[in-house]
């Protein structure tokens, strides 16, 4: 069986990001990037797989810019056998990431592909639902746990009321959530060799697919500063204020 | 044109996060249309008819759309879509998703958790975990949009009566299957609806100590929330989880209790309207936006404030 795990490029999840002072955007200069927490615990779930036996090969595939490598090569020295970058510098939004993976996907034949269930940069939480819908396939977002059953998959997902349990047909698509698993750091050794295996590069007109956006950002604002607060010295003072101050009580 | 609403709901109750969803929706403008899928779901959609505001109410009562599986709801969406200039659904688990693989399908993109609307086209959202709110706007001829919840008062519950229509479409798509659920059993109110809100972080060490922040739920009414690591621990259920994955809350009154403030937590609680913080170390960064900011240990300090209730 084989497993695809896109991978997307952001901001570290320590960094706190600023608005750029043109308002076009956050200030993305000399800020750390990474793997996208998601989707390192999506590509984690992979190798898992392939180290039980249940995957023969784990391939992760970017859409973006040429410094996406730098996470591709995060996820093989982490274990995955080899990556695909769709490379371009156009805007891309979750459809067209989707229609992008869907277009790999038809190349690989993945029975198996699993997403971060959001990216920590746009928070949208979209691109594998779209994924799914596009290639007709079943689809278990928010997991925290997966096992294969035969030619089916078993889901528990995190809802808002607690858990729910799924069987969806293969292929199929999962979407990570944090509790899925603890991803592992990658050793040194593995660093080394991941330089070695083979990332492949190609286009989205490679790949038949025209990039479109359909949402723009007009400005980016930082958000409503919160008043100052005081520190209270007793537990009375805090019920005081909270009672005749605040009246929240 | 008319909006059409995706009703959040187990069956018995509407999800008050579909009042706030409703309101998103009338700032869009046009007739207001909710559409409850489910099975048995009869009770849901009188409660929908009367919320104010709304002019429709569609029942899809089938049991393919028993557990809303995002697969046969969406593919509902998409044929009822033709008529709406923009769907929109509360941002909840359901809506999540199944709403992106109807913008797939319809070849349009969505709009993730929008906190206001400035025009039919327009919308403010939160990114980066809320350090920055983006003004987007969509040039789709259908807008895909989730709603949050907090950024949106409620229209009244009663007095409205939308005609409920019955309709028979039962796409199954065949492709998943429901097998069982947890839900975690609570008489305490909905963390995203609750008008005060006490959670616990790592500094509760362990499970049974959330008993000190229960016995202060008791007295104030309140839901109790957790922080990522509190969860991650095993101390509490999952569902419990504030923060930019977890449940977005903006009660009047937040009460974070051996919670560090990361960003990620601050994220599900800073539009809350006071903020309280009782912490041992005074450098916490939750010290940074809490209205309220106590220094002590919580062992000592939630019981006596428990005693003053
Ligand atoms: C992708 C991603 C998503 C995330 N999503 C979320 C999310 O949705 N929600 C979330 O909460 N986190 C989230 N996190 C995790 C977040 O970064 C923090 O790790 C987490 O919020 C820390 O939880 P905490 O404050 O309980 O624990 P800690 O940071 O360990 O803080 C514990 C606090 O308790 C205090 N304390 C300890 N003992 C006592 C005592 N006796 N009396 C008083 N105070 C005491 C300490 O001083 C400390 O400040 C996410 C992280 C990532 C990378």
């Amino acid at each position: 069986m084989k497993v695809l795990v896109p991978v997307k490029r952001v901001v570290d999840a320590n960094v706190q990001v600023r608005v750029a002072s043109d308002h076009s955007g956050v200030d993305l200069n000399n800020v750390k990037m990474a793997i996208n927490p998601f989707c390192e615990i999506a590509v984690e779930e992979a190798i898992r797989l392939r180290e039980k036996g249940v995957a023969t090969e784990v391939v992760v595939v970017s859409a973006g810019a040429k410094v996406c490598q730098e996470q591709l090569r995060t996820a093989l020295a982490l274990g995955a056998d080899r990556a695909i970058l769709v490379e371009t510098d156009e805007e891309l939004q979750p459809l067209a990431i989707a229609k992008l993976l869907k277009a790999v996907s038809d190349k690989e034949g993945a029975e198996l592909t699993i997403f971060g269930k959001q990216s920590i940069d746009e928070d949208n939480g979209q691109t594998g639902q779209m994924f799914a819908a596009l290639a007709g396939l079943a689809q278990g977002t928010f997991a925290s746990e997966i096992t294969i059953e035969g030619d089916k998959l078993k889901v528990i997902r995190e809802t808002d009321t607690g858990e729910q349990t799924l069987t969806l047909n293969m292929p199929a698509v999962i979407t990570a959530d944090l509790r899925l698993n603890e991803p592992r750091y990658a050793s040194l050794p593995n660093i080394m060799k991941a330089k070695k295996k083979p990332m492949d590069v190609m286009t989205p007109a490679d790949l038949g697919v025209e990039v479109t956006t359909n949402i723009k950002t007009l400005k980016v604002e930082p958000p409503a500063e919160r008043a100052a607060g005081i520190i209270v010295e007793t537990v009375e003072d805090l019920v005081d204020k909270l009672k005749n101050v605040a009246k929240v009580i | 044109m008319s909006v059409l609403v995706l009703a959040e709901h187990d069956n018995n109750e509407l999800k008050s996060a579909t009042l706030n969803t409703v309101t998103a929706a009338t700032e869009i403008g046009g007739d207001v249309t909710i559409l409850v899928a489910g099975s048995g779901c009869g009770a849901v959609a009188e409660q929908a008819a009367k919320i104010a505001g709304v002019a429709k109410v569609l029942v899809a009562d089938n049991a393919a759309y028993t557990n809303m599986l995002a697969e046969n709801t969406a593919a509902l969406i998409v044929e009822l879509a033709g008529d709406y200039s923009a769907i929109l659904a509360p941002a909840m688990t359901n809506a999540k998703g199944i709403l992106p693989r109807v913008a797939a399908l319809l070849d349009v993109g969505q709009i993730s958790e929008i906190t206001a609307v400035v025009s039919a086209d327009t919308f403010v959202r939160p990114i980066y975990a809320g350090n920055a709110m983006a003004t987007v706007q969509s040039s789709d001829s259908i807008k895909v949009i989730t709603v949050r919840g907090t950024g949106f008062d409620a229209p009244s519950a009663e007095g409205g009566s939308a005609t409920v229509e019955a309709i028979s479409n039962a796409t199954d798509a065949g492709v998943s299957e429901f097998v069982s659920e947890e839900v975690a059993a609570s008489d305490r109110p909905d963390l995203t609806a609750a008008r005060v809100v006490i959670s616990g972080g790592r500094g509760m060490q362990n499970g049974e100590n959330f008993k000190l922040l229960e016995a202060v739920a008791d007295k104030l009414g309140a839901a109790i929330g957790a922080s990522r690591a509190a969860v991650d621990a095993g101390y509490v259920a999952n569902d419990m989880q504030v923060g930019q994955t977890g449940k977005i809350v903006a009660p009047e009154l937040y009460i974070a209790v051996g919670i560090s403030g990361a960003i990620q937590h601050l994220a599900g609680m800073k539009d809350s309207k006071v903020i309280v913080a009782i912490n041992k170390d005074e450098e916490a960064p939750i010290f940074q936006v809490a209205d309220f900011g106590l220094v002590a240990d919580l062992f000592e300090a939630v019981p006596a404030f428990e005693a003053l209730l």
